[in-house]
């Protein structure tokens, strides 16, 4: 199975070349990618140089295009795919099925993924993308248990991507409007959840209150860990009950399940965080390029120490296993 | 010119409603309501797809007797085989214009006329061109949209149906996860049919206690009602073709009614609105998205600002 690895900037590129990446993904600094976050991301020129030296390292670059292009600006990511195609990406990622018709038609060679914001969640949906787009690979949404992608992966003539690290959407990715409905920027049209430039500590009474737009998202008591207020990891009150409605601040781990994913037909397995820190991107790249070429008992050291660099140091199977739902 | 006119269209019922909940609601829709479509089916979760479904035969009879047109609904999401061969009977079997809600639906509805919803991304004009190409006909955008957008691609595509959704709590995101069955402490699979007791959604409030989302089993939708009237005459006019008005545990004939004269201009936004405000109590409207904020948020004009701030 291949180890796709996020890159935010050049640097993290590098760190994760040296640290064995198969591909790593990254994309343009601007609204046609989902991590569109100040500070972060590639000009076309940084692209040119870390493509080259992907190549040198027989390493493939992974372009993501991967928001819905804004009716009548649709030359942006026009331009973004042409100068992806142009400087030689080895795929582009793509959800939009306006911007994945202009790609098959303009560039019939060039390679075709399916983001995960696209949402193909099943064998009609994927053979509807690889006949319509002549997509080559997907990434599922974060809705399938390891018996349902073994399933899947048996019926379709595509290759299946997964998260396996990192964070995690709680919604089928894709098809969640609610940091839009807090914020009015939403990662479809703006490439952001839960955006920091929404975002808003203050103290209350010896608690520290996490706001989200005019939205309280968690109140801390002294003592307990903070957290940033991604909306569906927030704390609310139903029925006069308090908790996390939706989920836990936790992030997806699924290492344990190396052996089972690859059984299911798995091609490829993916790390979150594009937003990520180099340092972060070179562990956890390391750490699992070694656990997929160890046996399952030289693994658990390897995955004690991936859990250390876990978000609020808990992990979750999420919807791999079925008890999650 | 002639002035054009928009058609109203009703969405599917997003919540759990009793078998004779459901049925008596459509035969009042059969008989008394002026909207030309319907679409209709469980869209939400497939596991309450038994409690409509013994009625769907006689409410269809009685709501193409009323003059309607029916659409069937597909789910917004499926994982499992039982949910893929369902999508699969339902197009392979179905008289009436089925209408997409995920991608699953679109590549089996191929060549076959049919309609999009508003769960499926539709963003710009060259995504609804190649969905067009396929034989969709009609397409809900979805609720995210802002005016810009909508206008851009009724100018592209003049010729083509676009509904825009106008009247009812927006489905925001769907899970694999059930949070509506995780608050009662169960989990999707044992899940109990909890969303049946909470016809118009389980409310969900921030620490704060403000208002600010619903649960409806695996769908999470927007506490607020969107609620888009003065909107409409500059889209309409502009080529929108379909108001959809999407079912909310109130009396959905009287907002047809609203919608119908609003776009009829006999009422204006703000009469409508206080009209609206009666219909469907103590639930706050919105129309942020349209303005491009956040979709919480309620832009008023004129008069409607008065009302809505008092």
């Amino acid at each position: 199975m291949e180890l796709i690895c996020p890159a935010g900037t050049p640097a993290a590129f590098r760190e994760a070349l040296e640290a064995g990446a198969d591909a790593v993904y990254c994309g343009f600094r601007d609204e046609t990618n989902a991590r569109n976050f100040p500070g972060l991301n590639f000009s076309r020129e940084e692209l040119r140089q870390s493509i080259a030296l992907a190549r040198r390292k027989n390493v493939q670059t992974f372009v993501a295009l991967n928001t819905f292009m804004r009716a009548g600006d649709e030359a942006l990511w026009y331009s973004a795919a042409d100068d992806a195609v142009a400087l030689g990406a080895d795929a582009l990622i793509l959800a939009d099925f306006g911007l994945m018709a202009y790609v098959a038609e303009r560039y019939p060679q060039q390679r075709l993924h399916v983001s995960v914001q696209a949402s193909a969640s099943n064998p009609d949906a994927i053979r509807f993308l690889v006949e319509t787009f002549n997509a080559k690979r997907v990434v599922l949404p974060r809705v399938l248990t390891v018996q349902d992608i073994a399933r899947l992966t048996s019926q379709i003539d595509c290759e299946v991507e997964i998260f396996v690290f990192g964070g995690l959407c709680v919604m089928a990715e894709g098809r969640c409007s609610l940091s839009s409905y807090a914020t009015g920027k939403s990662p479809n049209m703006n490439g952001v959840c839960s955006p920091a430039s929404h975002v808003r500590y203050r103290e209350e009474g010896g608690s520290l209150v996490s706001e989200l737009g005019a939205y309280t998202i968690n109140r801390f008591g002294s003592g307990e860990a903070s957290g940033y207020p991604t909306l569906c990891k927030g704390r609310f009150d139903v029925a006069g009950a308090e908790g996390y409605t939706f989920e836990d601040p936790v992030s997806l781990d699924v290492i344990d399940e190396i052996d089972a994913l690859r059984a299911a037909g798995v091609s490829a397995l993916k790390i979150e965080g594009r937003q990520r820190g180099r340092a972060y991107v070179a562990e956890v790249v390391s750490v699992l390029k070694k656990a997929l070429g160890a046996t399952s008992a030289e693994r658990a050291p390897l995955v004690s120490r991936l859990r250390t660099l876990s978000e609020g140091q808990r992990t979750t199977s999420g919807a791999y296993d079925k008890r999650w739902r | 010119m002639k002035k054009k006119r928009a058609a109203l269209s009703l969405g599917p019922i997003y919540y759990l409603w009793d078998g004779p909940k459901w049925r008596d609601f459509y035969f009042r829709i059969a008989d008394e309501a002026d909207v030309e479509h319907v679409t209709l089916g469980e869209t939400v979760c497939s596991k309450r797809q038994h409690f409509s479904e013994p009625h769907a035969a006689e409410v269809i009879e009685r709501l193409e007797a009323g003059g309607k047109q029916v659409t069937l609904s597909t789910l917004a999401m499926v994982t499992l085989e039982r949910e893929c061969r369902h999508v699969r009977d339902l197009i392979r079997d179905s008289d009436h214009k089925v209408e997409a809600n995920d991608l699953s639906a679109l590549g089996l509805l191929k060549g076959q006329r049919h309609s999009i919803g508003p769960l499926v991304n539709v963003y710009n004009a060259a995504t609804a061109r190649a969905l067009a190409a396929r034989g969709a006909q009609n397409i809900c955008l979805p609720p995210e949209l802002p005016a810009g957008s909508i206008r851009q691609m009724l100018y592209a595509m003049p010729d083509f149906s676009f509904e825009l959704f106008a009247f009812g709590r927006m489905p925001l995101a769907i899970s694999a996860r059930c949070a509506h069955a995780r608050s009662k402490g169960l989990t999707k699979d044992n899940c109990q049919f909890v969303c049946g007791e909470h016809p118009d959604g389980l409310p969900l409030r921030t620490l704060d206690r403000q208002s600010f989302l619903v649960l409806n089993g695996v769908q999470t939708m927007s506490n607020s009602c969107a609620v888009l009237l003065d909107d409409l005459a500059p889209l309409v006019d502009a080529g929108l073709a379909r108001v959809r008005l999407s079912p909310q545990d109130c009396d959905m004939v009287r907002v047809a009614e609203i919608y119908r004269a609003v776009l009829d201009q006999r009422v204006d936004g703000s009469a409508a609105l206080s009209d609206l405000f009666r219909i469907y109590p103590d639930i706050p409207f919105s129309n942020g998205f349209l303005h491009q904020r956040e979709g919480a948020a309620w832009v008023a004009r004129g008069r409607s600002a008065a009302l809505t701030l008092g």
